[in-house]
Parts: C-alpha cells; sequence; structure tokens
C-alpha cells in the first residue's frame, strides 16, 4: 500500500489552492481565445496562393 | 544611510520563528501577501475608469482586463511586503503578517510578486491593449521600486508619493476600454492622489502609528502635528478644486456637479475643524473631528467615484 507523504498531507490546502488558480488560468485564457476570435477584424492566412487583396488598387481601376 | 542597516529582508528566517514550530503557509497567507484591501480600491477605481470611458470592450474582455489589474495591483503588494519585512516585524500593526511571523519566506514572497507582475503585465496586453498593459508595468514598477525601496524610507512626502500608485488604476481601466488617456482620466488620477494624504494624515492624527519606531519619517514626526494639520487643509483645498474640474469635463454633469458639491463642502468643513485646532483640544474630544473627517474622507471616495458611471447613464452635460 502506498504511504502518502507528511508533506503532501501538511500542503493539501496550498496544492487544492494552486490547482484551482491553474483552472481558472486554463478557463480565461480559452474565453480570451474565443472572445478574441469572435470579435476579431478579417484575418487572412498565408496559404501559398497569390493574394489579390495584397495587392495594391492602381490609379484609374 | 539609516534605512539600509535596517533593511534585511532576506533575513527574516534569522530573527523569525523558527520554521518548524509555525504552521504551513495556506492559500489565506499568499492572499494576505496580495493585500487584498489595496486591491478592492484599485479593482473598484479602475472598474470606474472602465466604464465611464467611451469604449466598447466586450464584457469578458472587461472582466478579465479588471482582474489583470487587480493581480497587478496584488503583485505590487507582495513585493512591498517582500521589502518591507524588515520593518513590519518592528510594527505591532503588521507583525502577524505572513513573512514577519515567519509562515512565508522571503524569497517566496519575491517570486510570487515577480510572477504576478509579469503574468499580469503580459495578459492585460493580450486581452486589452499594450498602453494599459504599460500603465500597469509603470504602477508595479512605481509602487514596488520608487515608493516602497526609495522614497518610503527617505522623505516625509512618502504618502503623497505614494499615494500616486495607488491612484494610476482608473486611468488603466480608461486606457484598457479605449486605448487612450485621455485629460479625463488623468482627472481620475488627480482625484486619488489629492485624496490620499488628507485621507491617511487624518488617520495618523488619531491614532497611535509606531512609524517611528520602524524609523519611517511620516510627516507626524518629521514636520509635527501642527504641520501635518494644515497639510490636511491645503490637500483637501486642492483636492475640492481637481474634484469640481472633474464635475465640468466629458465626464462630469448635473448629477456630478451637486455631489461634489456636497462631498466637498463636507471634506473642506472636517477638514478646516481639524486644522484648527490643537493636539490639547483633540485629546478632550477622543479626536472627534479627525475621526469624523477620516470616515467622510472613505465615503467621499465611494460616492465620487460610483457617480460618474450614474451620470454617464443619465447623460452628461
Amino acid at each position: 500500500m502506498r504511504v502518502e507523504h507528511e508533506m503532501h498531507i501538511r500542503r493539501r490546502g496550498r496544492n487544492f489552492g494552486l490547482l484551482a488558480v491553474l483552472l481558472a488560468f486554463i478557463v480565461i485564457v480559452f474565453g480570451l481565445t474565443v472572445v478574441k476570435i469572435q470579435t476579431g477584424g478579417f484575418a487572412e492566412a498565408f496559404d501559398h496562393v497569390s493574394r489579390p487583396a495584397l495587392v495594391p488598387v492602381e490609379a484609374g481601376q | 544611510m539609516a534605512d539600509i542597516a535596517l533593511h534585511s529582508p532576506l533575513a527574516g528566517a534569522a530573527t523569525g520563528p523558527v520554521a518548524h514550530d509555525l504552521p504551513e503557509a495556506g492559500p489565506r497567507d499568499y492572499w494576505q501577501l496580495l493585500k487584498p484591501r489595496l486591491m478592492s480600491l484599485s479593482v473598484f477605481t479602475a472598474l470606474i475608469g472602465l466604464l465611464v470611458a467611451p469604449g466598447d470592450l466586450h464584457p469578458f474582455l472587461a472582466a478579465t482586463s479588471i482582474l489583470w489589474i487587480a493581480v497587478g495591483a496584488g503583485a505590487s503588494g507582495a513585493l512591498n511586503m517582500w521589502y518591507d519585512s524588515d520593518i513590519d516585524r518592528v510594527m505591532k500593526r503588521t507583525r502577524s503578517r505572513p513573512i514577519p511571523s515567519g509562515r512565508v519566506a522571503p524569497g517566496e514572497a519575491l517570486a510570487l510578486g515577480l510572477f504576478l507582475s509579469g503574468i499580469s503585465v503580459v495578459m492585460l496586453g493580450l486581452t486589452a491593449n499594450w498602453l494599459a498593459a504599460f500603465w500597469l508595468a509603470f504602477t508595479i514598477f512605481f509602487y514596488a521600486v520608487i515608493y516602497s525601496m526609495w522614497l518610503k524610507r527617505t522623505t516625509s512626502w512618502n504618502t503623497v508619493i505614494g499615494g500616486l500608485a495607488g491612484a494610476f488604476p482608473p486611468m488603466i481601466g480608461w486606457a484598457a476600454a479605449t486605448g487612450t488617456t485621455p485629460l479625463e482620466a488623468w482627472l481620475l488620477v488627480g482625484l486619488i492622489f489629492l485624496w490620499t494624504p488628507p485621507h491617511f494624515w487624518a488617520l495618523a492624527l488619531f491614532v497611535k502609528l509606531d512609524y517611528h519606531d520602524a524609523r519611517i519619517p511620516m510627516l507626524t514626526v518629521t514636520h509635527g502635528r501642527a504641520e501635518t494639520r494644515r497639510q490636511t487643509w491645503l490637500y483637501a483645498l486642492a483636492l475640492a478644486a481637481i474634484s469640481l474640474a472633474t464635475a465640468f469635463s466629458a465626464i462630469g454633469g448635473p448629477l456630478v456637479l451637486a455631489t461634489v458639491l456636497v462631498l466637498n463642502g463636507m471634506f473642506l468643513a472636517y477638514a478646516w475643524s481639524v486644522y484648527r485646532r490643537s493636539d490639547a483640544d483633540s485629546e478632550a474630544d477622543g479626536h472627534g473631528a479627525e475621526k469624523r473627517l477620516f470616515k467622510w474622507s472613505l465615503v467621499y471616495l465611494f460616492a465620487h467615484f460610483a457617480v460618474f458611471p450614474v451620470q454617464i447613464l443619465l447623460g452628461g452635460w
């Protein structure tokens, strides 16, 4: 049978506190990502093909 | 410099209680390191700055921006507790704090403060914008380095200068919402900056603070109590002026003006009575005037900031 180390028992409160903080951080970063993508402007990634949107419009066109 | 001889944040284990005799530091001890009362003031004023600014930040981004400002304020609190652990050990009021009591090692507090400083600034930059992140970084630097490490122990104007660090949160909130820091944001900074000295000096005049034992040059000690009374009145006058300026700014309006007149009328009356009396008068009535001014200063700041978003809802001038 595995015996729990005395230090783990002593630091249980602290470790659970840290767990709660880390979980909250994950939720915040995930939420931030979702909101930034939803509210972000037009995004165009490089996909190895020519992108006419990048070509400056010439006078008269 | 006498301060250098006194200061030794890393010597806590040598002079403090023996570590194994003390309970293990729990989440509450780390929470205390962040100075939650100062954090709540920063959250409140930053929230008002964010609400009254003419921005359209997504509610989730607004809430998390406030969170990172709070974390940044907590980080500066932890750095302050780390650096001030030597004087905290001397003063009765602060002797039971996590570091002087031996529950948290000074190095742990320093590491926590630095880690939270870094993460709060980076996350505020990613959440809102980098102008807000810059002002948060500057505020942490100002409180931890300029105030705690330098001016607090060298000049009696430490209360005035330290107040500036506590004054920045509404501007950070404004910057988070809009990416700008116009005059109105600076008026909010000025409001807290000028409110802090009379608020703190009123307290210092009726509570026996043992800063003298810790060799902190407070105005009551270096310039005397009569001069502290005079400075309290002068700062109350300056506060009234900037308070009136907010009423006529873009975030002001009739309701703000009415509120400002009442708040400052009472504040000036209380500050005047503090100025006009001697220590003997003060002792005779149990520091009644000083206590009234201190209590009113708490109402003053809360009501002054709370009225701005109400005025925005009602429409300004």
